[in-house]
């Protein structure tokens, strides 16, 4: 593969970095004040936002790694931090989106229609040519959704600074200060009041070697009455060479809105992916979350929603997807706050080769919930015996008047679900990926149809040659 | 000469070390239907699932053979592809797969060739006619939640679809009311008489022969077969059971 200057450009940068430093002052700090403000002046971030990011940097240098999950111990934080400065280098060259990225796309099935708007991604970045389609068609409803950065400086600057880590605070915990410290990249979306959005807005994150869209951020705003479906999907080409992905996204649901948010992640295998969202969701209002991991070394994430409004709802479905050196750990967290709010966790785990796939969940429910409801349901899928699969769900009740429901189970594929299959004709590798794609069928009914077969397709990938 | 379909020969088979069938000898012709019959544990279900080639069982020695071909070691796969099936006699559950995708599939496999969505309808929504199906059951995951019946008459839709040249039923008439084994038999008959297929029915009843002509009757007995007659061996056994061969 060719590596293109930038490459060579960051290489170069990587080593000034060391070799200006001594070890151990590296090894304590990682990432430095300098290396901050030298990154918010490349992106022309306001003033309070370079604050920000020197408070949030504090943040991240008193904080410990977190010890409850994964071992993320061969995470070179020194290493991390120095990505973060060519990263912002890289806007310019997303114009030319390289071959190899479209041939990947194409041998994962994804239609023409879904590339226009993968070439939407590098919008976020520069310039805006590429989402222009969809935003000449929803802006005439005074939807907006932009890169963040130019939002930054536009009509909704005062809004975003309200917003922004508001939900997820930088002291949340140590990969949130991180992001406070170094994001860059990610979308900004408004929907105005009353505005039905029957089109989802996509967005597809496609990581190379310079690791643009690392830390990016995702906020959105949908105000009362409103809707709209929101995609994401992640994935990172084999030549990657970053290791963190910490990126953050925040949602705020209006009253009687519906947010739908999907996401496909298949980051490479080097990754760890420390992701944080979190919704926040108004009288009657609801958040629809449908989220596939495949890819990544170590995921730690648990899509949060907080019920704030009487009656309002959340519904998370998810499927994870460990194989061979993968450590998933992943779930979702519910906090009801607020009377007759209503949650379902519906997820599937699947391990195989060696993969630990954990699936950890938070439900609170506050003294106030009064008539809350809440159903967790967890099935895991292990495809061999090296593989693990484990569950954590944790219930909070502070409340007598509610309704909770949880039920787990945990199995395997069956000799005589493959010789039924078998005796039908299927090879049985083609029998395996049956009983695969069936069990995770729930989430793939749930997305939009390309990326259900990209996810099909993911599941035949993955179970090609595990026998 | 009749064309030999199936043709088992001194076959020794064995589950977990354990030796079940000694040495089975079968011989099924084309277009005939033949009943193995026997107590419970005699090895009829063990016979069944080793011609349509079940890996759970090892044959220990004697051979197989389909058609022209030898298929003792081969994959159950590559049988069902040349034309072998088997009704089984508690399928398992499929979640996520839909009857209707799954066979499509299924037959796509069979007959070497992607085969249009509209002319499957058409021919799934007859076999659904004929066994008195209903269509939403199509759409229904792989025998999730079926009762007894409907996944007998969802083995029988698949016979029918797949049309093999030899087809076991596994004691595809157990635990049937009276109205699904007149709709099993109406099943059977249909693929007797449009596929002019060969069958091996294993049962312990004599429902579903009544309305079907048996031209064999095998009786198996601690894994032997201790005596091959024609239809009235059906009724013989039907009167005195199995004391006389045991």
């Amino acid at each position: 593969m060719a590596e293109t200057t930038k490459v060579t450009d960051i290489d170069r940068s990587i080593y000034d970095i060391r070799n200006a430093e001594d070890n151990d002052y590296r090894m304590r700090s990682g990432l430095t004040p300098e290396i901050v403000e030298k990154l918010s002046a490349e992106k022309n971030d306001p003033e309070w936002m370079l604050e920000f990011r020197l408070k949030s940097l504090e943040v991240y240098n008193k904080l410990d790694i977190p010890d409850w999950g994964p071992p993320i111990d061969e995470l070179d934080m020194d290493n991390i931090s120095t990505y973060v400065r060519p990263k912002s280098d890289m806007k310019a060259s997303w114009e030319d989106v390289p071959e190899d990225i479209k041939d990947t796309f194409e041998r994962l099935g994804i239609p023409q229609a879904e590339r226009k708007s993968l070439a939407g991604v590098g919008a976020q970045y520069d310039s805006e040519l590429v989402y222009h389609n969809v935003r000449d068609e929803v802006s005439k409803q005074g939807v907006v959704y932009t890169d963040l950065e130019s939002a930054l400086r536009g009509p909704f600057a005062e809004l975003i600074r309200k917003k922004f880590m508001h939900l997820v605070p930088p002291n949340d915990h140590k990969f949130a200060a991180l992001h406070g410290a170094v994001w860059s990249g990610g979308s900004f979306v408004y929907v105005p009041e009353g505005v039905h959005l029957d089109i989802p807005l996509q967005s597809y994150f496609r990581l190379n070697a310079k690791g643009a869209g690392q830390f990016e951020h995702t906020l959105i705003i949908v105000e009362d009455n409103a809707y709209l479906h929101f995609i994401e999907g992640c994935s990172a080409p084999k030549y990657n060479v970053a290791n963190l992905h910490a990126g953050c996204v925040e949602l705020y649901v209006g009253k009687n809105s519906t947010l739908r948010y999907s996401t496909i992640e298949n980051w490479s295998k080097n990754m760890y992916n420390l992701n944080t969202k979190r919704a926040v969701v108004e009288e009657g209002g609801r958040v629809e979350w449908v989220s596939g991991s495949f890819g990544s070394h170590t995921s730690y994430l648990y899509p949060m929603t907080i019920l704030k409004g009487k009656g309002s709802s959340m519904e998370f479905t998810g499927i994870t997807f460990a194989g061979n050196g993968q450590d998933l750990d992943t779930g979702a967290k519910v906090v009801h706050n607020a009377p007759d709010t209503s949650s379902v966790i519906n997820t599937r785990s699947i391990s195989k080769d060696g993969g630990i796939s954990t699936y950890r969940s938070s439900v609170v429910i506050n003294p106030q919930a009064k008539g809350a409801k809440a159903s967790v349901s967890c099935e895991s899928l292990m495809l061999d015996s090296i593989s693990r699969s484990d569950t954590i769900p944790a219930m909070d009740i502070r409340t007598g008047e509610c309704d909770v429901g949880h039920e787990a189970r945990i199995g395997r594929i069956s000799d005589d679900q493959v010789f039924y299959l078998m005796s039908r004709g299927m090879s049985e590798e083609d029998a395996r990926a049956t009983i695969v794609s069936g069990f995770a069928e729930n989430v793939s009914k749930e997305l939009p149809l390309e990326y259900a077969v990209e996810m099909n397709n993911l599941i035949r990938l993955e179970m090609h040659g595990s026998m | 000469m009749s064309e030999t379909v199936l043709s088992v020969e001194k076959l020794n088979v064995s589950i977990n070390e354990k030796h079940i069938l000694h040495d089975v000898d079968i011989t099924v012709n084309r277009g005939e239907v033949h009943v193995l019959m026997g107590p419970n544990g005699a090895g009829k279900s063990t016979l069944g699932n080793v011609i349509v080639g079940n890996p759970a069982y090892s044959v220990d020695s004697g051979k197989i053979v389909f058609g022209n071909e030898e298929i003792t070691n081969i994959s159950a796969d590559k049988r069902a592809r040349s034309g072998m099936f088997m009704s089984f006699q508690n399928p398992p559950e499929i979640g996520g797969v839909s009857l209707s995708s799954f066979l499509r599939t299924a037959v796509e496999q069979r007959r070497g060739q992607k085969v249009k969505l509209w002319d499957f309808k058409k021919e799934l929504k007859a076999a659904m006619e004929l066994l008195e199906m209903d269509e939403s059951y199509a759409q229904r995951d792989l025998n999730v939640g079926f009762s007894g019946g409907e996944k007998k008459k969802s083995e029988i839709l698949q016979m029918l679809l797949l049309k093999p040249t030899l087809a076991v039923l596994d004691e595809t008439d157990s635990g049937l009311d009276v109205d699904a084994v007149r709709l099993v038999s109406k099943g059977i008959k249909e693929y007797v008489e449009k596929c002019g297929g060969s069958l091996l029915i294993i049962t312990h009843s004599t429902r579903i022969l009544e309305s079907i002509n048996v031209d064999y009757t095998h009786v198996m007995v601690n894994g032997r077969i201790v005596k091959t007659g024609g239809a009235s061996l059906v009724t013989e056994i039907n009167e005195n059971g199995f004391a006389d061969y045991e």
